[in-house]
């Protein structure tokens, strides 16, 4: 591990509004290059709200604002005329159900590639590969890649989202509560895919469970009401943390 | 003692409704299925009408029922999905969108006779139409758009916003997602209601009274311009305009028929998709 | 509508969905544009409540009152033959019915209510006019009454399939809770269940009713097609529909006879729009109190 980190998105001063309802206040946090930095904080804290900023998915949300900026490769991708697809190709996400296309496992991963413009069939063939061994998925489906992805299990649908998401070539993945719907065996797959997958990302995750971020997070940001309450590296969050409230969460008072 | 007599008596009343049901329309069914059956043959699903309409077969009025069902198809098809594309994936959601979607659902309901009138003032008068397959497969389009739209937009509603999700997220753009994604997924509602459209097309009678339909006609239309013969239209004018039952009333039932399996057929193809659809989802 | 092309595409959809919608409103200006000059042309007092409709007679006369009765004789008797036959059927097929003939009854009711309406006239014409002239001992079967019984059969699965849906939206703990405190079936489904679905059922009676007031080829062939005004149901009549029908052929256009028919058929629509406006309204009404109650 470097001990120079390098700063691949910049949040700064960042608020955020449905209608009048402030949802996320005054943040300022960077993440950085081959880490993971996760979210941890009660429902409603604003944490899956702060990431789908990351990405530009709340933009689908009407009656939505933004102050502030989030700078990332080069531009504040808070502003507006920012081109969001160009964005989103390089900010993947993997959302907390699984969402595979009702369409072959195939036509999922290749998915990506095609509406980047991607033509050639072997060279999509070959990153559809890449991305199911990527995702550990590839010993488990390279015999049925075209049935229908809807019939795999919860975990390998996951991990298919993941895989999806990789045969983009994002540099930055974001994951919000990724194993939420899953059952211990696939969530524990998903984590070791994490840990796997920082080498060469920057990968942002929200989660519920507190010993999932401490397993697989360098970082970790604890969000309480929409504010950004405390941020340093997992290892000093656990042991010893800053704040109060900090403490009084990772202790299981409320939450 | 008493609550169970009265129970007895409600429910053999119900079940006396359901018998007496099934019978008529099963009836019907078989009344035209037993009659028809025997006037089908090769030559009167091929030839045309001989003998000022008292013999030969029915061809052109099968082939004129396919341009006007084909042709209101091909009309409401592309302008009903674009809307529902629209109401559903582009417009801003709230009170504008009601109001158009209860307008849709109302206009659903109108008599099939009101879209003829529109269609004669319209299409065969004002734009010069004529009666013709044009007027007529317009005015039909115009009967089953409503639906069309409807089904669409329950299909495309039933889509999961993850989907959306998952596609812009991998970077897609609006439409590509709309094409590729939500649209793939939303095809078995639209093609059911498409296919229940088809049905109901193929078997309207009022608004092809004065916009494309004639009972003498020789031979088949030859443009798009020409007056056809309809199998409905031609049970009409046999029974009514006939001048020789005896002779016709088969001829009558033969068409009845046909167009019973068109329409039956039609409709159980699109309920048998729907639900493999609906299990398809919960899988 | 970061580019172009998306931003070209959003436009096209809107143009299409303002088209189709455009052709749908075109309807109701059309049959306006087309109705007015009778305001002109004729007293609108006397054109609604005129009871003699001869269109073609010289001088002609042009009142709708028999129309406009014929329709609402037979729409009426209709009622009779489908509310209690559909309602008895969807409630066979909700309370009494066996999985397997459960799954038998709804397609095939579904796939009866796509009968062309075409085929019930020819079916009136040819077997029930003469079983009713036979049975009543009356000149001609082609009456009010057969209208009436043909249309009634016809809108049976229009009124079991959608009073079924309503039946099938009752929570079961309704059920539970009744025969929880003793009683028996019938009790339960008198006294609960349908009282449950009650709007659901209405509106499955509001469209029925919708569907057979416009409808248009069953009653031209087998109502007789007098247009006096109907004093019994074994009169002829000719409901407004198949005045439209029968006649417009003929109506010269821009006459007052071709005005009037489109003033016939401006009434049907506004019937129906009232019809189907409060069969949602209904069901709007319904779905918001089930969900109160769970």
């Amino acid at each position: 591990m470097s001990t120079e980190n390098n700063v691949r998105i910049k949040a700064e001063n960042v608020h955020f509004y449905y209608g009048d309802k402030m949802a996320i206040k005054d943040m300022s946090m960077n993440f950085y290059d081959e880490k993971v930095t996760a979210f941890i904080g009660p429902s409603g804290c604003g944490k899956s709200t702060f990431i789908r900023m990351l990405n530009k998915m709340n933009d689908l949300v009407p009656h939505t604002r933004a102050e502030g900026s989030i700078h990332f490769d080069g531009e504040n991708i808070l502003e507006k005329g920012v081109d969001v697809v160009k964005i989103r190709r390089k900010v993947g996400m993997v959302f907390q159900k699984p969402n595979p296309f009702p369409k072959t496992i195939f036509q999922n991963i290749s998915y990506g590639l095609e509406v980047n413009g991607e033509k050639n069939k072997k060279v999509i063939a070959q990153a559809v590969e890449e991305s199911l061994v990527r995702a550990a998925l590839w010993n488990e489906v390279k015999d049925r890649l075209h049935d229908n992805a809807l019939r795999l299990s919860g975990g390998q649908q996951q991990r298919l989202c993941i895989a999806r998401c990789l045969a983009v070539a994002p540099d930055v993945i974001l994951f919000d509560e990724p194993c939420a719907s899953l059952d211990p065996i696939s969530t524990n797959k998903i984590e070791e895919l994490i840990l796997d997958l920082k080498k060469n990302y920057t990968i942002v995750i929200v989660t519920h469970n507190m010993q999932q971020a401490a397993r697989v997070s360098d970082y970790t940001a604890f969000m309480y009401l929409g504010e950004l309450i405390e941020f340093n590296s997992t290892d000093k969050m656990f042991t010893v943390p800053r704040e109060k409230k900090t403490e009084e969460y990772l202790s299981g008072k409320f939450g | 003692m008493k609550n169970k007599i009265i129970q007895a008596l409600g429910f053999s009343l119900i079940t006396l409704s359901v018998i007496i049901t099934l019978i008529f329309l099963v009836g019907i069914i078989y009344l035209i299925i037993s009659k028809g059956i025997s006037v089908i043959s090769w030559e009167f699903l091929t030839s045309v009408p001989r003998k000022g309409m008292t013999a030969g077969g029915v061809a052109p009025a099968i082939v004129g029922t396919f341009y006007l069902t084909v042709g209101a198809v091909l009309f409401a098809l592309p302008l009903g999905l674009a809307c529902a594309v629209y109401l559903n994936e582009y417009s801003p959601k709230g009170f504008i969108v009601n109001i158009i979607r209860m307008s849709i659902n109302n206009l659903a309901g109108v008599p099939s006779v009101v879209f003829g009138l529109f269609g004669l003032a319209v299409f065969v008068k004002f734009l010069g139409f004529g009666v013709s397959i044009l007027s007529g497969s317009l005015t039909l389009g115009i009967l089953i758009l409503p639906a069309i739209i409807s089904a669409s937009q329950e299909a495309l509603m039933a889509v999961p916003q993850s989907i959306r999700e998952a596609s812009l997220a991998l970077g897609a753009t609006q439409w590509q997602t709309i094409r590729k994604a939500v649209i793939p997924a939303a095809i078995p509602g639209i093609m059911t209601g498409v296919i229940l459209s088809i049905g109901r097309a193929a078997g309207e009678t009022a608004p092809i009274l004065f916009t494309a339909a004639t009972f003498y006609k020789r031979g088949y239309p030859t443009s798009i311009f020409s007056e056809v013969m309809a199998l409905p239209y031609h049970i009409y004018a046999l029974m009514t305009e006939g001048t020789k039952p005896d002779l016709q009333t088969p001829i009558a039932y033969g068409c009845a028929l046909i167009l019973l399996v068109i329409v039956l057929l039609v409709s159980a193809v699109a309920i048998i998709l729907r639900n493999k659809y609906r299990s398809a989802y919960v899988h | 509508m970061y580019n172009l092309k998306e931003r070209l595409i959003k436009i096209l959809f809107t143009v299409l969905a303002f088209a189709s919608l455009f052709f749908l409103l075109g309807i109701v200006f059309v049959l306006f544009k087309e109705s007015l000059p009778i305001v002109f042309e004729l007293n609108i007092f006397k054109f609604l409540t005129g009871t003699h409709w001869y269109p073609t007679h010289e001088p002609a006369e042009f009142g709708i009152l028999p129309l406009m009765m014929a329709s609402l004789w037979v729409t009426v008797g209709a009622m009779f033959v489908c509310i209690p036959l559909g309602i008895g059927t969807a409630l066979y097929v909700n309370e009494l019915a066996s999985l397997r003939q459960k799954q038998f009854l709804k397609p095939v009711i579904e796939i009866l209510s796509g009968i062309p309406s075409i085929v019930y006239g020819f079916f009136g014409m040819l077997i029930m006019a003469p079983l009713i002239q036979q049975i009543f001992n009356i000149p001609t079967g082609l009456n009010a009454l057969t209208a009436s019984i043909v249309l009634g059969i016809m809108a049976i699965p229009t009124v079991a399939s959608i009073s079924e849906d309503a039946l099938s939206f009752v929570p079961k703990s309704f059920k539970e809770a009744s025969y929880a405190l003793g009683a028996n079936r019938w009790q339960t489904l008198i006294k609960v269940i349908i009282p449950a679905a009650a709007s659901g059922i209405s509106t499955s009676i509001i469209l029925g009713m919708s569907r057979v007031v416009g409808e248009t080829m069953t009653v031209l062939m087998v109502s007789g097609g007098a247009a006096v005004m109907p004093r019994s149901f074994f009169d002829p009549v000719r409901p407004m529909t198949s005045t439209i029908a029968a006649e417009m052929g003929e109506a010269a256009v821009g006459s007052i006879h071709y005005h009037s028919l489109f003033a016939i058929g401006l009434i049907l629509f506004l019937v129906t729009l009232v019809f189907n406006a409060f069969a949602e309204m209904i069901s709007r009404k319904y779905r918001i109190k089930l969900g109160l109650d769970r």
